[in-house]
């Protein structure tokens, strides 16, 4: 008997949820027709600023899954003040994520110290074959239109140090 | 039937009519409540639309799930005792059909008009616990066991607190007739007063509480679920179906939750009738004979009243134990419907 009045709370809460849902629409919405904008900061897809990578391999070591896959090559590039030596750079021949494997952890865009990696909120990208998934470098070079500006630091946050 | 027509219609004609009749006084319940309950009213007390693709809000969502089960591969396990396992749908589907046949739907539109009408119904209304154990151990799987003893368990014990509750009603029209039992509803008085006529779920309200409670139960919805409980059996005695046999057994589901909730509105919420004393109508002859085309969809709506409040219930709550729901039936129901009959009883005597 003691529970009566909890019960009666109960079927209250689905009701009044129903009638809700009746005049102010649901919390959902009907995905391919509409979309709700991803929060900020939202890992949706790994972008790749090719002029910003040195192929120093550190994203690919501290990959958890082992899904970033880099190959390149060394080559001299003209000298920074006139009389030098002439550079040795580092060029991608490929960079590839492999999205099967990838689990959105987000170390590799942690650990690079040269900014080439960024996150995206794109997330629609999933394909009928499983190699598909598998991303190279002018594809993850694409979705570096779609990463949007660094938000604003919060207020007392320590600036960078130049 | 033939009165109606002004018309003979030979014996097999009228068979003909009864079958479609039957078949759409099961499907078309089903369907609705499906749609309406399963779909729509479930996914608003949730916070979300529910199917919207298929047809206008996804009424044609019905459809599509149909023929997506027919399509798929009928599946039987290795084990399985072949013949009982295709048998048992069809035994559950089969006791729904039987019921209905003892649903009156207005003076003259019923299919049957069965003297003991309402021990009938109660007594095929058992069948599906046949066709639920023979499910559950031809199945040849473990869970699908369990799933079917639970259910032959749930449904033996909340038979008795069903037919205890019933019992009220019957001493109270003193007829086991459903179709005396509306007349007796529409026709009576409650202290002289014959605004509302007498509608039992009025003067019985404990035996309707009990009567609900034990419907609940007997359609195995929650929160009396435990014979398909997902989280402990995967799906009870379902488990192993796939394809149209368990299109059989969900069909089977909601429409006998249709025809209870007729046979509940019958016996509780006047049947197919509206209070005589609106229309000056004293006896059965006297109802006039739109009333055969007004009584079915009287009973729809009745109908979806009750099977609203079946679902509402079955939304909100979360099931019972085994050990719980074995004694709420026995400690509670059955006490509370025994003494509401003495109770009846002595009121029926004393008035």
């Amino acid at each position: 008997m003691a529970q009566i009045p909890g019960m009666i709370k109960g079927l209250a809460v689905t009701f009044n949820t129903m009638m809700r849902t009746f005049k102010n629409g649901s919390n959902t919405v009907q995905y391919p027709h509409e979309k709700e904008a991803p929060p900020i900061r939202a890992r949706g897809v790994i972008a790749l600023h090719e002029d910003n990578c040195t192929s120093c391999m550190l994203c690919s070591r501290s990959c958890p899954d082992w899904c970033i896959y880099i190959e390149a090559h060394k080559e001299l590039a003209p000298p920074r003040r006139e009389g030098g030596k002439p550079r040795a750079v580092n060029k991608l021949d490929r960079f590839d994520i492999d999205y099967a494997l990838c689990m959105y952890c987000g170390i590799c865009v942690e650990v690079c110290p040269f900014d080439a990696l960024f996150w995206s909120p794109e997330y629609e990208y999933s394909e009928p074959s499983i190699a598909d998934l598998l991303h190279d470098k002018s594809k993850l070079g694409e979705w570096m239109e779609t990463v949007p500006a660094a938000p604003e630091l919060e207020v007392g946050a320590d600036k960078k140090k130049k | 039937m033939h009165s109606l027509l002004a018309v003979e219609i030979p014996y097999w004609g009228q068979s003909l009519l009864r079958v479609l009749g039957g078949l759409v006084a099961v499907l078309l319940p089903a369907g609705t409540i499906v749609y309406v309950f399963l779909f729509k009213m479930m996914s608003f007390m949730q916070s979300r639309l529910g199917p919207m693709e298929a047809g206008p809000y996804g009424s044609m969502q019905l459809f599509a799930e149909v023929g997506k089960w027919l399509q798929k591969e009928d599946i039987q396990p290795d084990n399985a005792d072949k013949r009982i396992f295709r048998m048992a749908p069809i035994v559950v589907l089969m006791s729904t059909f039987l019921l209905v046949a003892v649903v009156p739907f207005g003076p003259d539109a019923w299919f049957t008009d069965f003297e003991t009408g309402v021990f009938y119904a109660l007594a095929v209304s058992s069948i599906s616990v046949l066709g639920i154990l023979m499910a559950g151990w031809s199945s040849a799987n473990k869970y699908s066991l369990l799933g079917g003893l639970r259910a032959a368990g749930q449904l033996i014990a909340y038979e008795l607190p069903m037919v205890l509750a019933v019992m009220g009603v019957v001493i109270q029209a003193g007829t086991m007739n459903l179709q005396q039992i509306v007349l007796a509803q529409n026709a009576g008085s409650i202290f002289g007063s014959d605004i509302v006529g007498n509608p039992y779920v009025l003067t019985q309200f404990v035996g309707f509480v009990v009567f609900m409670i034990a419907v609940q139960a007997e359609l195995t919805q929650a929160p009396f679920d435990m014979p398909i409980a997902e989280s402990e059996l995967v799906s009870g005695y379902m488990t192993e179906y796939s394809g149209f046999r368990f299109l059989i057994f969900f069909i089977g589901e909601f429409a006998t939750a249709g025809v209870f909730a007729m046979i509940a509105c019958t016996l509780f919420l006047g049947g197919w009738g509206v209070p005589f004393s609106w229309f000056g109508w004293t006896s059965m002859d006297s109802v006039a004979n739109w009333m055969n085309v007004a009584g079915p969809l009287i009973v729809f709506t009745k109908m979806m009243v009750l099977v609203f409040l079946i679902m509402w219930i079955r939304f909100s709550y979360p099931r019972f134990r085994e050990d719980q729901l074995q004694r709420f039936a026995w400690k509670v129901l059955i006490p509370v419907s025994l003494a509401n009959i003495m109770v009846t009883a002595v009121l029926k005597v004393a008035f």
